[in-house]
């Protein structure tokens, strides 16, 4: 292989991984958006009256006793599926959402946001 | 499951009609699509007796709501309408009849209008509260919604459900603020109420009445149509905010203080004033226990020994003002002679102000954010130190009950009575679900509810059992002592209306002649507040 041939190969593979990271940088956007519009109520990071959290994420804090933080943006060990999985099924007072409240491509987003500093093993399959 | 009496081969052409106006996207049939329209709150979850749909239809239009309701009532497939499916405790998502195809109208999501000089909007049924506060919050509009304590509801469907709220007088009873309505009739007609049945009319959202008998109370806990649009009346955005609480002594004052906020509040003088039992706090005392524990309750003196040995007064009332700073001032201080002049030994302690508009930091820390219409979910604090696994959810009784303290006292005594035994810990913390310490909620501004919840679990049918046992109780020994409940799960509507039977049951029964003229083949919402379709109904 020449030099100009190698040179051809890298930069397309340079413009495929910018390109990944594009989309991943869109998606993570989006379900930033989406996350502040259907989870932030809940589980957002501000304090409310009376200097306490908000439901969820005072929920989360009492749960897990500081092993992992309490607001669900600021975790490493959430994967995506398991952020899909738990939106659909509900936890403790949380119920599941239909479709119709938060669609699966809103959903994708969300849990591409939340597992965007993810650092624990990858999900089998 | 198909729905009951409905034969494959329809059921599929239904499906396939119901593809054909809202698009396959927007029709949801596998199972783990459907699942998604479980009550997350049902005290049957996973028994026998759970209502489950059959699938999820979600039109984005009136035109594609006309056609669904069409082909609905041409293949007999009963629909189930919902607007936002969020309202948990009462039922959620789930049908009355299982199953139903529910007619998922989230998606139906449009502001038509928000005046902010006439003061009202008109909305479609899929839009939220926190939908309505962010159209109004983003353009600077100066009308405030008034939302219930769960932002995620929907306006619509709150209002049909009488739900409720907490600012100004009238604005906190959702249907009766609401004004006009259009509705999809169950042959799938459009028709508007009020003056929306005058084409072109200019006074849809402002005058409810247009001419002729007012229909629109049909359609609220009913099963006449489907809503597809309201207008609301809406509280023109007050220049502030004042609150205060009346302490009184005495436990026989609660008397005289509900005489005395009735006098305020149907005056216009006040906003809602919600009433507490200082008392409270130390119900799960050891102490405390034997005093709950005895029939019929404790003595005057026993209940004022209590509150002497812990420095407390008997009860009090947080007074809500609204209007212009100046004149809610003056309203505070009136309120402080009145009450004084009426009370011996009555004190009184400045709450919080705010002037509007407010910034959002301010907004944020607003302990009860309902009272200022800004909706949230902060009610759902369920987990604590002290209940560190807490329930998956809660079912409501909401006994109404007169607006006096004679009337507090007497339903105190007779549900706590009822209630004993019953060895379920309310949602609201520790103690039992009725006692001498309850106090009423004031949403409604004509009457009090005497509201307890209990907790829901997915995983203990039993305990969810024990809970429908002593629900059902305390429907019957509220209807006993002239107390109906203003509104209640599918579980539990048939045995709810059964006590409202005046002269043989003469209201259900004209409500049944309505639906058989208006709804003959029994398609929308079956069994929704006790009116089933003829063919299903018991003799």
């Amino acid at each position: 292989m020449n030099l100009f041939k190698a040179t051809l190969i890298l930069c397309g593979c340079l413009m495929l991984a910018w390109q990944a990271c594009a989309a991943d940088s869109s998606l993570i956007n989006e379900g930033n958006a989406a996350f502040q519009e259907h989870c932030a109520a809940c589980h957002g990071k501000q304090l409310v009256a009376n200097g306490q959290m908000l439901p969820g994420t005072a929920s989360l804090a009492i749960k897990y006793k500081g092993a992992v933080p309490p607001a669900l943006e600021d975790r490493t060990d959430l994967p995506a599926a398991f952020v899909i999985y738990t939106v659909r099924h509900g936890v403790a007072v949380m119920p599941f959402f239909r479709k119709t409240m938060v669609s699966d491509a809103q959903l994708d987003a969300i849990a591409a946001y939340l597992a965007r500093n993810y650092t624990g093993p990858k999900p089998a399959g | 499951m198909n729905p009951p009496g409905v034969s494959a081969g329809d059921f599929a052409a239904a499906m396939a009609a119901f593809k054909e106006a809202v698009g396959e996207a927007h029709v949801f049939t596998s199972d783990e699509d459907v699942a998604l329209y479980r009550d997350a709150y049902d005290v049957q979850w996973g028994l026998p007796g759970e209502r489950q749909a059959s699938a999820g239809v979600a039109p984005t239009t009136v035109e594609q709501v006309q056609k669904v309701v069409a082909a609905a009532n041409r293949y007999r497939i009963p629909i189930y309408p919902i607007a936002t499916g969020m309202n948990l405790g009462y039922g959620g998502s789930a049908p009355n009849l299982s199953g139903s195809v529910v007619l998922d109208l989230k998606l139906l999501n449009r502001v038509i209008e928000v005046d902010d000089k006439r003061h009202f909007a008109i909305l479609e049924p899929g839009v939220s509260y926190f939908d309505f506060y962010r159209h109004v919050q983003d353009r600077g509009l100066k009308v405030w919604i008034d939302c219930p304590d769960p932002g995620w509801g929907s306006p619509i469907g709150n209002a049909l459900d009488h739900g409720v709220g907490y600012t100004w007088y009238g604005y906190r009873d959702h249907f009766y603020s609401h004004c006009g309505m259009e509705i999809v009739l169950p042959n799938g007609e459009l028709m508007r109420t009020g003056m929306g049945a005058l084409p072109g009319s200019k006074t849809w959202g402002e005058y409810h009445y247009g001419v002729g008998p007012y229909v629109d109370g049909l359609f609220s806990q009913g099963n006449f149509g489907v809503v597809t649009k309201m207008g609301f009346h809406l509280f023109p955005q007050p220049e502030a905010y004042r609150s205060g609480t009346v302490l009184v002594p005495r436990r026989q004052d609660l008397v005289a203080l509900v005489d005395e906020m009735n006098y305020l509040e149907h005056s216009g003088i006040i906003g809602q004033p919600n009433y507490g039992c200082p008392l409270r706090m130390v119900a799960g005392e050891p102490a405390v226990l034997p005093l709950l524990a005895k029939p019929g309750g404790p003595t005057d003196a026993e209940f004022e020994a209590l509150a002497s040995a812990h420095r407390l007064p008997c009860w009090s009332c947080e007074v809500q003002l609204y209007g212009p700073a100046k004149g809610i001032e003056a309203n505070w201080e009136y309120v402080k002679a009145r009450l004084a002049a009426a009370i011996p030994g009555a004190s009184f302690e400045d709450g919080l102000t705010y002037e509007f508009p407010i910034t959002a930091e301010q907004r944020l820390k607003v302990p009860h954010k309902p009272s200022l219409g800004i909706p949230n979910l902060e009610l759902f604090r369920s987990r604590s130190a002290l209940n560190p696994n807490p329930s998956e959810g809660h079912v409501w009784f909401s006994p109404v009950i007169p607006k006096s303290g004679e009337a507090i006292f007497e339903a105190q005594r007779v549900f706590a009575d009822a209630v004993r035994g019953v060895d379920i810990p309310t949602i609201f913390g520790r103690g039992p679900a009725y006692g001498p310490f309850s106090t009423p909620s004031t949403w409604m501004f004509r009457a009090f509810v005497l509201i307890t919840g209990w907790p829901i679990s997915r995983s203990n049918p039993d305990q969810n059992r024990r809970v429908s046992e002593a629900l059902r109780k305390l429907v019957q020994v509220g209807a006993e002592h002239g107390w109906g409940e203003y509104r209640t799960p599918p579980a539990f509507q048939d045995d709810v209306v059964k006590t409202y039977s005046y002269n043989n049951h003469a209201l259900l029964r004209f409500q049944e002649t309505l639906k058989d003229a208006v709804d003959p083949n029994g398609i929308i919402s079956a069994g929704r507040y006790g009116i089933w379709p003829k063919h299903m109904r018991k003799s």
